[in-house]
């Protein structure tokens, strides 16, 4: 058992590491404030193939594997919390294809994914399912050669600046979860639009809007899998994007921590830094110590994934719900160890404090992962 | 005897204000969260039914009212919008050292101005600096005897309301050497060499005024200092005292907003075939918000009550207590409240992520959450 990175991730992590500070660290604060997606920042990932960390060769990507994947999402999202927002979504979106898609869906999807060619969206979540995911009314009616969609989904990463998009719908209402059914839905596709987009409280770099579908006809081909297996193939993406997520809490949390150590070293008050008084000091230790746990965690959870070991959707679960949560405690902390200038929006700690919250609610709430964790531990 | 109960002076002073936030603050507080813009008219309101001044005694102008009646009015308040409590009730930061240190002669002088007016007035308290915060006796803005003024040369910051005041009480150093028993208060009208400075731009509280005010060769009357020369720390964490109970009562009103929210919320959102709240997880987050919620609001009547006993030492102690146990219970209920809320949350066009924003600063302001667990333990630790 070897707990610290092999040469090979860890020559991986620095040269990450230096891209991001150098490309990406500049611009975050521009980022959030102009409220826009980050076009040049998508360029920066393509380019170093970080859209496809981990998709196999022959599809496009990396060919390097989970781990890898979420050292590089963990570096990003440690300078530039919305540019990782990207890597998250596109990993979600290709992730179908991946699992049950056929030769054809691969290679006409999943490469032009991965290389970062093109955006994608998954769309799952509905006005009346959240966590209760299996509750989409979105239909989807078999007609000659073609399925005809109806429904709309809210609050879809990237909506209408993706091209590809993996959207689940209900083709036999009777059968309940195994009546779902997950289709490519390709923009431009008649019947299919965009509804509003979304004032949010952080990651203000990320596009967040409905997706609405009337009449919207998609080749029977474009069904990804067999009828009514999308809810467990929506399950098996989830297990494997998980600790993405986790790697994204880790990561803004360390950008916190780092930002709050170092400000506290040099903010002088009572005639010393205030990391030499002890209640900032142990704040920072227990910062510092949820950090790499939530890490340590995360990194478990990607290294079962590469293993194919039986408890992956444990530590998935485990790995996300923990980081995210590591991820507001220690958010909140470094806003307070700044002080009135944490407050301040010319200061960085208070957009890691508003970027945070979102991560302890998206790709299933702390909630829906603790029932997830909850059958496991309990079966 | 311990009495829970309400006047019925209280519960109509409640009332009253309980109806001018729903119909006053509540309609406009997102826009003005958004454009962080003064909400000038809304605070000409509150001044109008009696919500500023309120501890201020009625023959200068004030409302005439004790530090509990106050807490009710800061509860009330902060349930609207705890942004525009913070510039509402900003004058009983900025009086108190006048009611409390200052002759019936400064009393007369320099209350009226503020508060026995036909328009809203602003008093900004300036003890922040760039140098001082938490170490609030670093202050180094200087207050130098020339003949008959002072002569005060500095840079305040993070002052509330200091683009709008006509007044500024004024915390500065009459002698360096001494530290902070060479810190001295002053009383100061608006005038030439007041210049104001960068206005923050805040992650929440965004419709309270926060600025730099700068002083350059500011000459005051020597007849507005306050007290004696080195009283200015002592009678600065005395006003601090006196005034914790409003912030507790601040986290207590945007818990209790956030937690109508919730409630309302969590009752009509279905999932899995029934309203959230039935399920155990959100069940059991409710109750806990109810029980912190009653909690705080019992040791913030509790400290308003010693305040206006005149329990000095006990009031310092439990001020600070409930101060730190109100605004770390506000920091963690609006953010769990945003996490039953979902993704609906997180979109500004629900009202709970700016809940969550505004009650950051309460853990910050006023003393630090840290600086409050310093004056509990001095108070603790302390012999006889």
């Amino acid at each position: 058992m070897v707990f610290g990175l092999d040469e090979e991730h860890r020559m991986w992590r620095d040269t990450i590491r230096e891209l991001v500070d150098k490309e990406l660290a500049p611009k975050a604060e521009e980022v959030d404030k102009r409220g826009e997606f980050p076009w040049d920042n998508l360029e920066i990932l393509s380019k170093h193939q970080l859209l496809g960390t981990d998709v196999p060769e022959e599809y496009g990507g990396a060919g390097s594997d989970t781990l890898a994947h979420v050292i590089a999402l963990e570096e990003v999202a440690r300078v530039c919390p919305s540019t990782s927002v990207i890597m998250t979504t596109q990993a979600l979106a290709l992730c179908p294809f991946l699992l049950a898609g056929t030769e054809g869906h691969k290679r006409r999807c999943v490469i032009p994914l991965a290389q970062g060619k093109v955006l994608g969206s998954f769309g799952l979540t509905e006005q009346g399912a959240g966590s209760d995911a299996a509750a989409i009314s979105t239909t989807a009616v078999l007609d000659g050669n073609e399925y005809v969609l109806n429904g709309t989904k809210c609050f879809i990463t990237n909506a209408g600046i993706s091209e590809i998009y993996t959207v689940m719908a209900m083709t036999d209402k009777a059968k309940r979860t195994r009546g779902i059914s997950a289709f490519l839905v390709e923009k431009g596709t008649e019947g299919f639009s965009f509804g509003k987009e979304e004032d949010k409280m952080g990651m203000r770099g990320s596009v967040t809007r409905e997706l609405i579908f009337e009449d919207c006809r998609v080749p029977k081909e474009n069904l990804i899998g067999e009828e009514g297996e999308g809810f467990i193939l929506a399950m098996k993406c989830f297990d494997r994007t998980r600790p993405g997520v986790g790697a994204q809490g880790v990561g803004i949390a360390q950008g916190a921590l780092t930002e709050a150590i170092n400000y506290a070293k040099g903010r002088v008050q009572f005639g010393q830094p205030i990391s030499n008084l002890q209640g900032i000091q142990f704040m920072l230790v227990d910062m510092a110590t949820q950090v790499e746990a939530a890490r340590a965690l995360v990194w478990k959870a990607a290294s079962l994934i590469d293993q194919g070991d039986r408890d992956v959707t444990k530590f998935s679960a485990m790995a996300k719900m923990f980081a995210t949560d590591v991820a507001m405690k220690v958010t909140v902390d470094a806003v307070q160890i700044f002080g009135g200038y944490g407050y301040m929006r010319d200061y960085p700690v208070e957009r890691y404090m508003r970027d945070a919250k979102i991560t302890q609610i998206w790709e299933g709430t702390n909630q829906i992962q603790k029932l997830v964790i909850a059958r496991q531990i309990l079966r | 005897m311990v009495d829970f109960e309400l006047s019925e002076e209280q519960k109509a002073i409640r009332d009253t204000v309980r109806k001018f936030v729903k119909n006053e603050m509540m309609p406009v507080a997102g826009d003005y969260d958004e454009s962080a813009e003064f909400p000038l008219e809304v605070m000409q309101k509150a001044f109008e039914i009696g919500v500023l001044n309120a501890e201020v005694p009625t023959e200068y102008g004030g409302g005439g009212l004790g530090c509990m009646d106050e807490v009710l009015i800061a509860e009330e308040i902060s349930y609207g919008c705890v942004g525009m409590s913070s510039s509402m009730l900003c004058n009983s930061l900025a009086l108190m050292p006048i009611l409390i240190g200052g002759t019936e002669e400064q009393k007369k002088k320099f209350l009226p101005t503020i508060c026995d007016q036909k328009e809203v007035k602003f008093n900004s308290f300036c003890l922040t600096e760039p140098g001082a915060g938490s170490d609030a006796a670093a202050v180094a803005t200087t207050a130098r005897l020339d003949g008959d003024e002072y002569v005060i040369n500095g840079n305040k910051c993070f002052i509330t309301n200091g683009a709008y005041a006509s007044q500024y009480t004024v915390v500065a150093s009459t002698d360096r050497e001494k530290k902070h028993r060479g810190l001295s208060l002053f009383v100061v009208p608006s005038g030439p060499g007041i210049s104001i400075g960068k206005k923050e731009d805040k992650m929440g509280m965004r419709a309270s005024n926060t600025v730099e005010v700068i002083f350059e060769d500011v000459r005051v009357p020597k007849e507005n200092l306050i007290g004696n020369e080195g009283d200015g720390f002592k009678i600065t964490m005395m006003t601090l005292d006196r005034t914790r109970p409003l912030i507790a009562a601040y986290g207590v009103g945007v818990s209790r907003r956030a937690f109508d929210e919730v409630i309302e919320y969590s009752t009509e959102r279905e999932q899995f075939g029934r309203p959230i709240a039935m399920h155990q997880e959100i069940q059991f987050r409710l109750a806990d918000i109810a029980k912190d919620i009653e909690v705080g609001r019992a040791i913030t009547w509790y400290a308003a009550w010693l305040v206006d006993q005149g329990k000095g030492r006990e009031a310092s102690k439990v001020c600070a207590i409930a101060k730190t146990f109100c605004c770390d219970m506000a920091m963690g209920i609006t953010t769990d409240v945003v996490q039953i809320f979902g993704g609906y949350g997180y979109m500004k066009d629900y009202p709970v992520e700016k809940l969550m924003r505004d009650a950051k600063l309460l853990q910050i302001y006023e003393g630090t959450q840290e600086v409050q667990r310093m004056v509990i333990a001095s108070e603790i630790l302390r012999r006889g």
